[in-house]
This record gives structure tokens, C-alpha cells and sequence, in this order.
């Protein structure tokens, strides 16, 4: 393995940027479709399962089992049932983003005080329009700070789907590490890394801005 | 709807109960009122009747509440009183079904709440906590807008409505209607709290300390501003409270609760000031019985003294109760304390012995003015 070679390394970005550009896009897409599909998801499981004990376990538990399975192993589990490319990975990103966003669902959602749900009540709303016009919007903080902890989650998770042949900066790296030895090898894998670290910056940011401006002022600390 | 803000024309006498903020004391001073006046009051307000309500939870031996009866007059403001755990807040949260009653029936105006959808029924009672409860994501305009837009009203009436609202409860529309609950304190969030139970105009309100949680400078504030209010609205309201004095100071009618929600006694808070049924009753009212009495006897219903007896610096405004006028009395250190009217002018004086035959008249009165669709004041 040749040293590292600033020079290189930047020769290397002049030659290939739109190749860069186009999987950090790639990359970015597919976090942002997985976080949309789960968020999508988890929210509506947490509206289902808030309320009652046994359904919270059973959400909760099964998102922290799909949770604990190596990534590797996940992806290479959908190749005979999906194929490759962008829907294996699509599926699991989603999958490894609904605890974080389940989870914060039910407790945003458990967490409205029990005064303002009887002043709901009391003013005679019914058990669905508390759950969509009170608890909701009063847990949104909670629940997008869930989908802030995915997008971190997942954003590096993405570059494993390299693996099943999917979208993004996970094929420069592991194209670095299958060539290692070659004069790129270093340079290949070091732009994938950079780019998932530039992204996952880019993303939290996205995030605070996000946060801001779809949380009731009344809510903002 | 009725305009809430609209003075009672119709009401043929003047309260009786302390009125320092009313500000209308030149006609208070014009009309002679005995202490003891029965009207039957202009009022918005809904007939509610409640007979042999209980509530049994599962799993517990004995009732939270027992065979419940009562019958509230229209416009009547009657407290709950009783120490924790009696049963009075389980008793008013049937009412509006909160808490399912276990057996009895319930009737707003005749009809049967119980065969009510709950949702539509609660959309007619006012409901005020201690934790007031307002929404933290919505501003204060919204939040008062619940009720009417769960009812279906335009959303001209319902702006129309919520600055009405805001200045019933002397805030001002175009300062507040856009702030969040959490830029209110928390006498001014208690005050949103009542204009959102008020807010379609509904004939019952149910409260459940709803000053309980503010300092006592706000509460007695809160309290007043509260009194004045139903003045004007006349609303059926049933008042939970621990606190006697608040039972005293606000309520046409107080209902003393020991466990089980039983009724010890239901009566005036003259009557019960008076005559305690049982030492349960007198031993909640403590200490001090005739000095809380004299806070509901305004001067204007004692026969004052020659004005040219009063010869101290300190005077009373007519206005107040004889409670103040003790207090002046006691602070002066003279034997004879002046009345003053509205413009400052000594129109009479008042002696401790005029305070004490005062209250003496009071103990026999009341018997005469309980009858079933009247309310003593």
C-alpha cells in the first residue's frame, strides 16, 4: 500500500468529481427515501401501539431485534428475495431506522400530561382528533429527534449496501479496499469515508433547520 | 348567543356578597337592601339534577361515591367542599362523564346526560382544572378556539368571539391572542383557562380548584375578577374546592362532603356560617365563624349610625363588607368608625355593638329566604 499523497488525493477529486457528486447524491437519496418510508412508518405504528402495553413491547422489541442483526447479514438475507441494487438497501435502511423513530413515536406521544388530556377530553374531543391535533404535534420534537438519530444510524449503514450492489458511497470504498495495493486504493476509500462524514454533517444540519421550523413556537424551548 | 358582557338589566336587586371591584357602588348606596335578598336570578344557565349517583371501582370495597343527590338551580354557583379524597371531584366529573357514573341518573334541563354521546355533551359544559391544561402548541387565540370549532362556527364568529373573550377576562385582545401559553404567567393563563370553557358560551361549568395552584394575592384576584364575571353570565356552576374560605367568598350555595361524597350539609354559607349541622361541619368551617360571616354582610344592609358620630381619620367605603369595617374599626382604635360613599362623603357611622346586631339579625334570617327555586344571596 503506497503512503498518503495529498497531491493524490486531490488530482484524484479533479479527475473523478462528477463521479463523486453523483454517488454522494446517490447517497443522500437513498438515506432520504429510507428515512421517509420508516418515518412514515414508525410514526404510524407508534399512533397504533402508544396506548397499549403489550402492543408497545411487542413494536418496540421487534425494531431493537432488526436493530441487533450485522448489516452484512441483513442485506445479504433480502439478495434471493429482492435481487440487488437500491432495493435491498432501500428495505433495510428502513428497517434499521424504525426504533429510533418507533420508539420516540410512543414515548412523545405517552409523554402529553395527563391535565391536557383531560382538558381534551373534557372539551369534548374525541380519542382520534387528541391523538392528531394534541399529542401529535406536542411529540413532533420527540419524534424528529427519532428521525435525526436514524439518518445518523443509516447514513453509514448505507455505504454497507455497496455490498448487495446498492446506490452511493459505499462503492468507492469498498472498490478502495477491494484494490488495495493499487494506487487509487487509499484514495478510493478515503473519498467514500470523507463523503459519508461530509453528508452525515450536512444531514444534521438539515435537521436542525427541519426541527426549527416544524415545531410550534409554543414548544421551542 | 347571548353577549356575556351585556349588564343584567332585568336583575331586580343588587348582590349582596362583596363587591370592592364591581364599581357600582352610587347605585348600591341608592337602594335599601336588607342582608338577606332572594332573587331569582337573571341567568344562561341550565337546570342540573342529579339523584342517587354512586360510583363503585372495581376491586374496591367501598363506593367512591354514594347515592348522590342534589338538585342546582339554574345560574346557581354551588361549591364542593371536603377534604381530600372524599369523593367531590369523582362526584362533578360525572357530570360531564369524565368518570362514568356506576348507577343514578344525571339531568341537564330535563334531558338525560348519560344518554348523550359524551363527546357532544362535554362540547356543552365549560371545564376548568387546576392545571388549567392549555395546549403549550397552540396560541392563546387557538386555544380558546377548541370548542367553537369543534362545534362547526365560521371563522369570523370565531375571532369575534375570542377577543370577546379576552376582554371578559381583561385581556387584551391584540397583545395576547397570539402569544403561547408558556409566555403567560400563571394568574393570566387561569384567566385563558376560564375564556376557553366559556368559549360556546356553554350553560354548565364545571371547576375543579380552578385557583388552587396560584399564589393568594392572584387567587383573591382571580377570585374577585370570577365573582364579577358571573355577575354578568350567570352560568350553573358547580365549584370543587378544599379551601372553605373560597367556598364562602364565591359560592350561592355550599355543599359540605365528608367520605363517599355524602352531603353533611347543603345550605348558604350564611346558613352554614350560622347553624353548622354536625361538628363535621362546624369543625371545617374552624375557627373564626362570625368574623367569616361578617364578610359576607355588606354595609349597605346595616342601619348606620349618625355621621356626625364618626370623628376619626379612618373611614370605610360603603361598599365594603362589615368585615372591613371591623378591621377599620379594630385598626383605628376608636370606638366609632365613619361610612363613606363613592364620592368620599361621610354619609353615616358604625359601631362594634351595630357590627354584632348586625350579625345577630343575620343568624335568624336566612331561614326564611331557602326556597327551591330561589337563590339566597
Amino acid at each position: 500500500m503506497t503512503g498518503f499523497d495529498l497531491a493524490g488525493l486531490l488530482t484524484f477529486w479533479a479527475r473523478r468529481y462528477d463521479d463523486i457528486l453523483g454517488l454522494i447524491a446517490e447517497h443522500v437519496v437513498v438515506v432520504l427515501l429510507a428515512l421517509i418510508f420508516a418515518t412514515i412508518i414508525g410514526v404510524g405504528v407508534g399512533l397504533v401501539v402508544w396506548n397499549s402495553e403489550i402492543g408497545r413491547s411487542l413494536a418496540v422489541t421487534s425494531a431493537a431485534v432488526i436493530l441487533t442483526i450485522p448489516s452484512l447479514a441483513l442485506l445479504a438475507v433480502m439478495i434471493p428475495l429482492f435481487g440487488l441494487g437500491w432495493t435491498p438497501t432501500l428495505i433495510g435502511l428502513t428497517l434499521y431506522s424504525l426504533l429510533p423513530i418507533i420508539r420516540n413515536t410512543v414515548v412523545g406521544l405517552r409523554e402529553v400530561s395527563p391535565a391536557i388530556m383531560e382538558s381534551a377530553r373534557g372539551m369534548g374531543m374525541g380519542r382520534g382528533r387528541v391523538l392528531v391535533t394534541v399529542q401529535l404535534p406536542m411529540a413532533w420534537p420527540v419524534i424528529i429527534t427519532g428521525v435525526r438519530v436514524a439518518a445518523q444510524l443509516t447514513i453509514g449503514i448505507a455505504a454497507i449496501g455497496a455490498y448487495v450492489g446498492g446506490p452511493g458511497l459505499g462503492q468507492m470504498i469498498f472498490k478502495g479496499l477491494s484494490s488495495l495495493g493499487s494506487k487509487n486504493a487509499l484514495n478510493f476509500a478515503l473519498t467514500g469515508t470523507l463523503g459519508v462524514i461530509l453528508i452525515a454533517l450536512l444531514v444534521d444540519a438539515l435537521f436542525n433547520y427541519i426541527t426549527k421550523y416544524t415545531t410550534s413556537k409554543g414548544l421551542r424551548a | 348567543m347571548p353577549d356575556m358582557t351585556e349588564p343584567t338589566d332585568s336583575r331586580a336587586f343588587p348582590d349582596t356578597r362583596p363587591n370592592k371591584l364591581i364599581g357600582q357602588t352610587s347605585t348600591d348606596a341608592t337602594i335599601s337592601t336588607t342582608t338577606t335578598i332572594t332573587t331569582v336570578r337573571n341567568t344562561s344557565g341550565a337546570h342540573i339534577q342529579l339523584a342517587d349517583v354512586s360510583k363503585i371501582y372495581p376491586q374496591q370495597a367501598v363506593p367512591a361515591v354514594e347515592n348522590f343527590s342534589m338538585d342546582v338551580q339554574p345560574g346557581e354557583l354551588v361549591m364542593f367542599v371536603g377534604p381530600s379524597g372524599c369523593g367531590k371531584t369523582t362526584t362533578m366529573k360525572m357530570i360531564n362523564r369524565i368518570i362514568e357514573p356506576s348507577s343514578g341518573s344525571i339531568q341537564i334541563d330535563g334531558r338525560d346526560v348519560l344518554s348523550l354521546d359524551p363527546n357532544e355533551l362535554r362540547r356543552h359544559i365549560g371545564y376548568v382544572i387546576q392545571q388549567i391544561g392549555l395546549f403549550p402548541h397552540m396560541t392563546i387565540a387557538e386555544n380558546i378556539s377548541v370548542v367553537p370549532k369543534l362545534l362547526g362556527w365560521s371563522k369570523a364568529k370565531i375571532s369575534a368571539r375570542v377577543d370577546e373573550l379576552l376582554s371578559v377576562v381583561q385581556l387584551d385582545p391584540s397583545t395576547f391572542a397570539g402569544r403561547y401559553p408558556k409566555q403567560l404567567s400563571g394568574g393570566q393563563q387561569q384567566r385563558v383557562g376560564v375564556a376557553r370553557a366559556l368559549a360556546a358560551d356553554p350553560p354548565v361549568m364545571l371547576m375543579d380548584e380552578p385557583f388552587g395552584a396560584t399564589d393568594p394575592i392572584t387567587r383573591e384576584k382571580l377570585q374577585q375578577e370570577f365573582l364579577r364575571l358571573q355577575d354578568t353570565i350567570g352560568k350553573t356552576i358547580i365549584f370543587v374546592t378544599h379551601d372553605f374560605d373560597e367556598a364562602v367568598r364565591l359560592g350561592d350555595r355550599i355543599a359540605v362532603l365528608s367520605d363517599r361524597s355524602h352531603i353533611e350539609q347543603f345550605d348558604t354559607p350564611a346558613a352554614i356560617l350560622s347553624r353548622p349541622a354536625n361538628d363535621y361541619v362546624a369543625s371545617f368551617i374552624g375557627h373564626g365563624a362570625a368574623i367569616k360571616r361578617l364578610g359576607l354582610l355588606p354595609i349597605t344592609g346595616v342601619t348606620l349610625g349618625a355621621a356626625a358620630a364618626a370623628s376619626g381619620p379612618v373611614t370605610v367605603p360603603l361598599s365594603d363588607t362589615l368585615r372591613d369595617a371591623l378591621d377599620a374599626l379594630v385598626v383605628s382604635g376608636q370606638g366609632v368608625v365613619g361610612v363613606a360613599d363613592a364620592d368620599g362623603r361621610i354619609v353615616g357611622s358604625l359601631t362594634v355593638d351595630s357590627i354584632s346586631t348586625a350579625l345577630g339579625a343575620e343568624v335568624v334570617a336566612p331561614a326564611a329566604g331557602s326556597g327551591a327555586t330561589k337563590t339566597e344571596r
